[in-house]
């Protein structure tokens, strides 16, 4: 259906296409003019300012009133962890499924798939609850503590995980783990030297959505955290700016820069491989 | 695997197993004391089926799926049963303790009557700094008490107490010598927390010369479930998580208790909770509707426009398009809020140099709902365009081409091929897309908040928040506190449309298949 433009044809396209192209980055340009501009207000801002500075950039690191680098660094730390460990415990569970045929499987399938549907969140007011009784007994798992908000995404991050690891799995031929369990290994053996070498892929992309999600995580978070020292960067960044735009513009766009800069980079550097994983996942064919 | 391996890794992991067994255990023990026992219940029965799986070789598979289904369990299935559980109570704001623990409360209350008897006293002390108090009652009785302890009458004839200058008042005994008015005085705050037991009542010091008998307050019957109040005689009877008398009076705090499909009826009739709560359920489903359509009008465009073989730097332009995507959700929304500030947002800036128009942007409950959606529109339509550029290279192009052959234009092309397959191909993913934005809390929460405020609401509701927001601001940030109850029952609501959206998914989707296929 397409064919060779004219000029004007090719000229109209290649416009459309532009205002849309400024629409989508034009917030990223007036926010990095924001950062950059000497004052900080809203007021003050103008496209291209008529001198400009890095002091907030330094002051990001300086200000230890809103401490953003800590806040950042609680943000990959939570989601790193989470990360790491939605991998391994997905991976585990994935193989029994993919690999066993046990009582209860397909019942476990069906339970997967139906419990991954509802979003985690909206059990929040019992997820509180929750947290607050455990802490009354023991306080390093009760509120306010990253382990317990690891354990939360934990959790939510199963379901839907676990699915996605087993449908890879069951892509992954036999044969190899037969020829090693005749030369003696067991399953355990198979599944570290075998099947996690294969899946390399599949654990890759899980991780890096998993890390994606949760760094961008608000309501959980906000939710369970209720110390400035504890806080990701979602809960301090709103505090830091709710009611205070007018006053804190320049300062909330530096940290809103540094703060997206670690995910930007991941998604700019993976864009091919999310973007083809994206679109076969859902695509029915 | 050698014997001697065998050996080692089957002791290792008794021991393991041992170890947390150990924990498992003292942590139960502590909670069944502490008297919850269907938590104890349930958690004995977790460690045992966890000892069955690592123990016996039938459950071997199980081994693998336990550490992942333990947080699956503890932050997601149980968290879904307790919601359910919570929506049918009041529990809340004023509501918080159990009955037990509220009426251990009241029974802890005392008064203080001006017919109680008064009593004079002497107080002594011991090398230890023990204190001892003598109390003479108005007709010539004396009791000797000691702190948290019952008194005891005794007999000041007897020879352990002496008056050494023989002027009628005692002087020491049992090596405890009495205090003057100025080692009174410096011991007050001492003698201020002094309580002596006196069958259901205690005695207080109430004024420098004077104690007191302090009367119990209430007293539970829990034979009639009933709690009598010992000083005014008024009987006040559990209704609904507050003990109410007759006249209608409640005593704060209340309890938590299960009131039925009240909070539910309360969504639906009362008119102070109904009028907000049936306008946000209305705007949550306009809403998705209008997330996914804006986004996936735009997103189909581009694509279409990017799948075009003749255009120039499509890689370029697909990358910057996509841009919007590869920034965490919560710095976007922040960020307009922003630029949507009415006085000096740099939309109004424009509107203002170009049309001379300045719009209440937050203020008004259609703009903010335009905002919300203009602000969507630019989070979300790089993934519609990102699926609709993956479905329309699954579209073989020799259906195009053999149209074009039969004479139909490019609309026509794509009116009649190129759009139904796609619909065919992105159904689940719009349905998913919907049930996202259904529950895209993000946007609503930290771009408008909810507000403005929709007036004479009696819970936290406002013209733009959507169930999912609503719920939080009842259990987080209500007026009056934090309504736990109230908010599970939307929850629960949300959790039952989610299900019919999930279910009317399905129908597009081949997961049901695929574990059918498996088996």
């Amino acid at each position: 259906m397409y064919k060779k433009h004219s000029f004007t044809e090719a000229f109209i396209r290649n416009l459309f296409v532009w205002i849309f192209i400024a629409f989508a980055i034009f917030p990223f340009i007036w926010i990095f003019s924001a950062s950059i501009n000497p004052s900080n207000t809203l007021l003050g801002q103008s496209l291209i300012p008529k001198n400009f500075t890095w002091d907030r950039y330094i002051e990001f690191f300086t200000n230890e009133q809103h401490p953003f680098g800590l806040w950042i660094l609680n943000s990959i730390k939570v989601s790193g962890i989470t990360a790491i460990f939605t991998v391994i415990l997905a991976a585990l569970g994935a193989y029994a499924f993919s690999r066993f045929r046990f009582k209860g499987r397909r019942t476990g399938l069906l339970s997967l798939l139906l419990v991954q549907m509802f979003p985690q969140m909206l059990a929040m007011v019992a997820i509180y609850l929750l947290l607050l009784n455990i802490g009354k007994y023991i306080s390093w798992l009760g509120l306010n503590q990253h382990i317990s908000l690891i354990m939360v995404y934990l959790g939510g991050a199963m379901g839907f995980n676990m699915w996605l690891m087993k449908g890879y799995f069951d892509t992954i031929s036999y044969s190899l783990e037969e020829s090693a369990m005749i030369d003696g290994a067991t399953h355990f053996q198979s599944f570290l030297r075998i099947i996690l070498p294969l899946a390399r892929p599949i654990l890759a992309v899980i991780f890096i959505l998993q890390f994606i999600g949760t760094y961008s995580d608000f309501i959980l978070a906000s939710i369970l955290l209720s110390s400035k020292e504890n806080y990701t960067l979602a809960v301090g960044l709103r505090l830091f700016i709710t009611g205070q735009y007018t006053t804190r513009w320049g300062m909330f766009a530096t940290a809103s820069i540094i703060g997206a800069l670690p995910i930007m980079m991941i998604f700019l550097l993976l864009q091919n491989q999310l973007v083809s994983g994206l679109t076969r996942g859902g695509v029915k064919e | 695997m050698t014997m001697k391996n065998l050996l080692f890794s089957i002791s290792l992991k008794i021991l393991i197993l041992g170890i947390l067994d150990a924990l498992a255990i003292w942590s139960i023990i502590t909670i069944i004391f502490d008297g919850y026992y269907w938590v104890g219940g349930i958690l004995s029965l977790g460690v045992i089926i966890i000892n069955y799986i690592f123990l016996s070789e039938k459950a071997y598979p199980f081994r693998y799926m336990v550490p992942g289904l333990i947080f699956l369990i503890i932050m997601v299935i149980y968290p879904i049963f307790y919601t359910i559980f919570v929506s049918f109570t009041n529990y809340g704001t004023g509501h918080i303790l159990s009955k037990e623990q509220v009426i251990e409360q009241f029974e802890n209350q005392y008064y203080l009557s001006e017919d109680n008897a008064t009593y004079t006293y002497q107080v002594f002390k011991n090398n230890y700094g023990d204190l001892k108090v003598i109390l003479y009652s108005l007709n010539g009785e004396s009791y000797l008490c000691e702190n948290e302890k019952k008194i005891i009458k005794v007999n000041l004839s007897d020879s352990r107490f002496i008056d050494i200058d023989k002027d009628g008042i005692i002087d020491q005994f049992d090596g405890y010598k009495k205090l003057d008015k100025i080692q009174i005085i410096q011991s007050l705050n001492e003698l201020q927390n002094l309580r002596f037991k006196k069958d259901e009542y205690f005695i207080k010091l109430v004024s420098l010369t004077e104690f007191k008998v302090y009367s119990k307050k209430y007293q539970f019957d829990s034979l009639e479930d009933r709690l009598l109040d010992l000083k005014n005689g008024i009987i006040y009877y559990p209704i609904e998580g507050y003990f109410v008398s007759e006249q209608g009076e409640r005593l704060a705090p209340g309890f938590r208790v299960s009131i039925g499909f009240k909070n539910f009826i309360r969504l639906i009739k009362s008119p102070q909770i109904s009028n907000p709560f049936l306008r946000v359920f209305g705007w949550t489903f306009l809403w998705a509707f209008l997330s996914v359509i804006t986004t996936f009008a735009l997103g189909l465009t581009l694509a279409i426009v990017l799948n075009d073989p003749y255009l120039k730097f499509r890689k370029i332009y697909r990358t910057l398009l996509i841009l919007p995507y590869s920034i965490p959700a919560f710095i976007s929304c922040l960020i307009w809020r922003g630029f949507f500030n009415t006085e000096v947002g740099i939309v109004n800036r424009i509107l203002n140099n170009f049309f001379q128009v300045i719009i209440p942007w937050l203020q008004d409950p259609i703009w903010a709902k335009v905002a919300l959606v203009i602000v969507n529109l630019w989070l979300g339509f790089p993934y519609m365009m990102i699926i609709t550029l993956g479905a329309l290279q699954s579209i073989p192009s020799e259906l195009g081409e053999a149209a074009s052959i039969d004479g139909a234009s490019g609309w026509q092309q794509f009116k009649k091929i190129t759009f139904p397959l796609l619909l065919v191909s992105l159904a689940p993913l719009l349905i998913g897309s919907f049930a996202f934005n259904f529950n895209n809390f993000n946007v609503i929460y930290l771009v408008t908040q909810g507000r403005p405020a929709i007036p004479g609401a009696g819970t936290p509701a406002g013209s733009t928040d959507i169930l999912i927001s609503y719920t939080y601001r009842l259990a987080f940030e209500g007026v009056r506190g934090n309504q736990w109850g109230l908010a599970s029952a939307v929850s629960l609501i949300i959790f039952i449309i989610v299900a019919i959206i999930s279910a009317v998914g399905f129908r597009y989707t081949r997961a049901l298949e695929e574990i059918s296929k498996n088996v």
